[in-house]
């Protein structure tokens, strides 16, 4: 005898009900939800860029942001201008944070303009530049919040990754990593960009030489550490000619 | 035994030893390759993967007289995956620094086979509360295995427990590096994984005999 649930008709029956139930629930988990994501997105994006200007709550070892709570205020205290650059010229913004580097990279690949973000931090007297750049690991986009002095010499790091190996690639994000960014020039001896390589074997792995525009790699994640260095290499470029005007 | 009767109970204890979904089953390999340098990492992925197995084949053992039998796997799916999206988007709500840990599991979870293989094997034809103790039980199974090799890799491939610098540091070569050791890199890379999963089967069937197959 055959089986009720064997049928063809209860089958199709079957899937589409299931995609109807499945389908709805998780249409409304997401739409109920999706206020607060966005906010704890929002948060995080000044959590970061706050992180790389040096404002956080690390100890001696993890990498920790502010709190939630006092983020607001710290991010109005310390930022004291946002930036967008539109075909080399600066204007206040004070929603530049929110501008998605991402859609940005698109429209200039469409070769329609890019807009650039650029926070300017105040902290103890000194004036941090931050820019969030992004890029491609080895599984999916990787991307960071850059502090950096008028002279590109790299003040604090943020680097996040959406799926990169856990231990490998993803230790990205790991204090050693980011660390390592602090005090490296982006600028050569005679004021060109060069960026700053994840490189393998650069017989420098307690960093000493800060202008060697290189930073030591992850072993096991040599893909993600290029697309480090890739990111850093055309989207900080962009910056240069800015940093160029600070100077005059 | 009150709660859990003898039968049951050896639902719990067999994987975690004679049964065990990695080295006896072969099932969910590739997280065990891919996700075992760091013991964290390892960590939280057997906690993910109990969570998901242990309400997932309750789930399934409770629809299970009204799958149809022919797209019963893609059911299957659409169970594991909707439940891993949603307990996701909670987190991402409301615990959001614990998501951001976990959203590189996700797309692992879900294509883990243990999942697949026990709804298969077990939660389609067993009753719910059975089958919670056999997800339960073959999660242990799987997250010991993966704890195991994930604290072998960490500790020969970096040097560090949970990050934690118990050989010594060795760029300023100090603790063990003092007298030359050196950490193995190729710890880091996941054949090695594939190779201690190996030596732990070996040690397994030297110890019992029984689980030798011809």
């Amino acid at each position: 005898m055959e089986n009720r649930t064997d049928k063809n008709s209860y089958t199709i029956l079957f899937a589409i009900g299931m995609v109807l139930i499945v389908g709805s629930l998780l249409a409304f988990t997401a739409s109920s939800l999706k206020p607060t994501i966005t906010e704890n997105q929002r948060m995080e994006k000044q959590q970061n860029i706050l992180y790389a200007m040096g404002v956080n709550d690390n100890d001696e070892s993890s990498a920790t942001f502010i709190s939630t709570d006092k983020v607001a205020g710290e991010f109005s205290k310390y930022i004291t201008k946002q930036l967008v650059i539109e075909n080399g010229n600066a204007s206040e913004n004070d929603q530049a944070y929110l501008i998605d580097v991402k859609k940005e990279q698109t429209k200039a690949k469409a070769g329609e303009t890019r807009r650039l973000p650029l926070f300017v931090g105040e902290k103890d007297g000194e004036t941090y530049y931050i820019a969030p750049i992004r890029g491609k690991g080895l599984w999916d986009a990787i991307w960071a919040y850059i502090a950096l002095d008028k002279d590109m010499v790299v003040q604090g790091a943020y680097f996040d990754h959406k799926g990169e190996t856990p231990g490998l690639g993803a230790n990205i994000k790991q204090r050693f990593f980011m660390d390592d960014f602090i005090g490296e020039h982006l600028l050569g001896p005679s004021g060109d960009f060069k960026g700053i390589t994840v490189a393998k074997g650069n017989a420098d792995p307690k960093n000493l030489d800060k202008t060697d525009n290189e930073v030591d790699a992850i072993a096991g994640a040599t893909i993600t550490g290029d697309g480090v260095t890739a990111m850093i290499r055309s989207d900080l470029k962009l910056y240069v000619p800015y940093f160029k005007t600070l100077k005059q | 035994m009150g709660l859990i009767s003898k039968k049951d109970a050896k639902l719990i204890t067999d994987p975690l030893a004679d049964n065990n979904p990695i080295t006896i089953q072969v099932l969910g390999i590739c997280s065990a390759l891919a996700i075992t340098a760091e013991l964290k990492a390892s960590i939280v992925m057997a906690v993910s993967v109990l969570f998901v197995l242990g309400i997932g084949n309750v789930v399934i053992s409770l629809m299970r007289n009204i799958i149809p039998s022919k797209i019963r796997i893609i059911v299957q799916l659409v169970v594991v995956a909707a439940l891993v999206i949603i307990v996701d988007q909670v987190l991402k709500a409301y615990a959001y620094e614990l998501s951001k840990t976990l959203s590189v599991f996700v797309g692992l979870i879900i294509t883990n086979c243990i999942i697949m293989g026990r709804f298969e094997a077990f939660a389609l034809a067993n009753k719910p509360w059975q089958s919670f103790l056999d997800g339960i039980g073959n999660a242990a199974g799987y997250g010991l295995i993966l704890i195991i090799v994930g604290f072998f890799r960490e500790l020969l491939g970096s040097g560090t427990l949970l990050g934690f610098k118990v050989l010594g540091d060795p760029i300023e070569k100090t603790g063990l590096y003092a007298l030359g050791y050196e950490n193995n890199g190729f710890m880091l890379l996941s054949p090695m994984a594939l190779i201690v999963v190996g030596i732990i089967i070996w040690i397994q069937r030297s110890r019992n005999k029984a689980l030798i197959e011809d």
